[in-house]
């Protein structure tokens, strides 16, 4: 199939971040629920994100620094399994996300009030970072779905990361980069909506980007 | 070739490309970093490999070093300790010969930087100098529990810098100003972490004696009680009971230190006669360092305080499986049970290094995962990148920055 010429030029941005920390711990759970209903958004954003970039591979660890706080310094097996079951996909803003975390919490609590009485060992407790996000153009700029697959193939896993997981969640665009182009410049609803279904949080960045590169060459 | 495209087979193209993205966004800035030592210790380490590589990026950055009497430099080992949570008596005589040597070096170092970045607490007061330029104060101490008088005495300094950045989230605090996490690096083409010739390794060990027959359990680290050489020696002699091992406890040469030289003489009298345990005390040799990592089996850092520990840094990245203080750095280079084993006592570590020594596969697989945690997030082209947001961070406020 001749791969048409989009309307508009797809222009690949990659993202690099600084983690900031605001000065804040919680030693248990009671403090930890009131501190992640205040903390500023990119604090809940670097704690549910940070392990996509810090583990380019799988590791047991859960994907949120919450559930593994819970789970391992609290020993809260049980809410540690439903924060890191929270399904990060399903949210478009990181206020809902917020809100879920808030909510998964404080039901745990009301059901399980001796919770509140366990305390971090001194040195274990949370202590709370937020991202600071610097967000630079490539020279990458592409016309149609070839070029941007080949560019795909050697873009760094930052730009994949930006286009897929911060434009859709922290820049709060609601699809990610990708699908969006593909949809409204390339016109291929279909490929874009495959991409869009896809849970990302399940791979790590090099999977993905191998997955996508190959539903674009599936559609031939 | 450049020297940083050198690292282009270890962190591939694109981390280098990162570097010059950022580094043209600080051209027409002078960095100016200052310290209090031209050689020795790890931040002088870390200062010349950073400036050498950011002048090669096109960055301006520069690095002078303050002067100091042989009494400032007790008061700043003083400061040191009691930051690190070590007993110590601080007196108002103490403070003022900080402040008479501060006020000398407030009148006589050239301040020309557009960004000036301060290393520890010995220059701190150069702040007073602050104009329109841009201050950050690089702490590299562990300060999660500090003498809260010294902390409140450099707490009247810390409040006028723009930034200040920590090496582990364990150390920050509230505090009026902006606080970044920013880890310490290894390199991996250095001397200390470079590959070496089996030849080479051997050769080290027939220098010092060391049998390849027997399994090695190694901690390399100064002859220092925060490093708990006794501690590591301790767990050793359990673990003899059941596993015919060898220790080695090689540390750099503190002659200048009476506590390190006690410390010395201590394990010396605790490790008696047995011919297993080779107690070296090694210069400034990097190669025999390396070697000395790569020959053992099971490599120790059982630190009771740490500012961050990259001795644990440089064993990951030989894949070794390492077993660790659960304190200060450590825990952010090592996951619990997955890129090698934390402990908290004695006990805990004796049972950790039998569990390795007993089961080589999995050792095998916490050494392979420690390496690659290390590739990603502690070798010197990441530290590279986070000091050049950090220095673009000054003048951007918001949480999401658009170059």
């Amino acid at each position: 199939m001749e791969l048409n010429r989009a309307k508009e030029p797809f222009r690949f941005f990659t993202r690099l971040h600084l983690s900031e920390l605001i000065g804040l711990r919680a030693s248990t759970l009671v403090q930890l629920l009131e501190l992640i209903k205040n903390v500023p958004g990119s604090s809940i954003y670097h704690h549910t994100h940070r392990f996509l970039q810090q583990h380019q591979y799988l590791s047991p660890e859960p994907p949120n620094d919450f559930a593994y706080w819970v789970t391992n310094v609290l020993g809260e097996r049980e809410l540690g399994e439903r924060l890191a079951s929270i399904d990060t996909i399903q949210f478009f803003t990181i206020r809902n996300l917020r809100d879920k975390i808030v909510k998964t919490i404080d039901e745990y609590l009301k059901t399980n009030s001796q919770a509140k009485l366990r305390f971090s060992h001194q040195g274990g407790e949370f202590h709370f970072i937020k991202s600071i996000s610097f967000v630079i153009p490539t020279d990458y700029i592409v016309h149609n779905l070839e070029e941007f697959k080949d560019v795909l193939k050697k873009i760094t896993i930052d730009s994949i990361y930006y286009h897929i997981f911060e434009a859709r969640l922290r820049l709060e665009k609601g699809m990610n980069d990708f699908s969006n182009w593909i949809e409204t410049s390339v016109g291929d609803m279909k490929l874009a909506k495959d991409i869009s279904r896809l849970d990302p949080y399940t791979y790590t960045l090099e999977e993905l980007r191998k997955v996508i590169i190959r539903k674009i060459e599936r559609r031939r | 070739m450049t020297k940083i495209e050198k690292y282009v087979p270890v962190v591939g193209q694109s981390a280098i490309d990162d570097l010059n993205l950022l580094s043209h966004r600080l051209k027409g800035k002078i960095i100016q970093n200052i310290n209090s030592t031209p050689v020795g210790g790890g931040v002088a380490e870390i200062l010349n490999r950073m400036i050498e590589f950011l002048t090669e990026l096109g960055v301006d950055a520069r690095w002078d070093v303050i002067k100091g009497g042989e009494a400032f430099f007790e008061v700043t080992k003083k400061f040191h300790n009691a930051l690190h949570g070590r007993p110590a008596e601080i007196t108002q005589h103490d403070f003022d010969i900080f402040i008479e040597t501060s006020e000398k070096n407030i009148k006589d170092v050239h301040i020309y930087g557009d960004i000036v970045f301060i290393h520890d607490p010995q220059p701190i007061a150069l702040i007073k100098k602050k104009d329109n330029n841009r201050w950050i104060w690089r702490c590299h101490i562990d300060v999660s529990n500090p003498n809260e008088r010294v902390w409140g005495f450099l707490m009247n300094f810390i409040a006028s810098y723009d930034s200040v950045v920590f090496s582990a989230p364990t150390f920050s605090r509230e505090l009026p100003v902006r606080q970044f996490l920013i880890s310490p690096s290894i390199d991996p083409l250095s001397d200390k972490n470079k590959e070496l010739l089996p030849e080479e390794i051997d050769k080290v060990l027939a220098k010092y004696e060391i049998s390849k027959d027997k399994p090695i359990v190694t901690q390399i680290s100064r002859f220092d009680r925060l490093k708990d050489p006794v501690g590591v020696l301790e767990a050793y002699k359990q673990v003899k009971q059941y596993i015919d091992c060898q220790l080695i406890l090689a540390g750099g040469t503190a002659l200048d230190d009476p506590e390190g030289i006690e410390v010395l003489e201590e394990v010396k009298t605790r490790a008696k006669e047995d011919e297993d345990i080779h107690i070296l005390l090694l210069p400034q040799n990097d190669i025999e360092v390396n070697a000395l990592q790569r020959a053992s089996t099971v490599i120790v850092q059982k630190s009771l305080k740490e500012g961050f520990g990259l001795t644990v840094a440089e064993a990951l990245w030989k894949a070794k499986p390492v077993v660790a203080g659960n304190v200060g750095g450590i825990p952010l280079q090592i996951k619990h049970k997955y890129s090698g084993l934390l402990c908290h006592s004695v006990e805990g570590a004796a049972f950790a290094i039998k569990q390795i020594l007993n089961n080589p596969e999995y050792a095998k697989k916490l050494g392979e995962n420690g390496r690659e945690h290390i590739k990603n997030n502690f070798l010197i082209t990441r530290h590279l990148r986070d000091y050049m947001l950090l220095f673009l961070s000054l003048y951007h406020k918001e949480d999401v920055v658009y170059l």
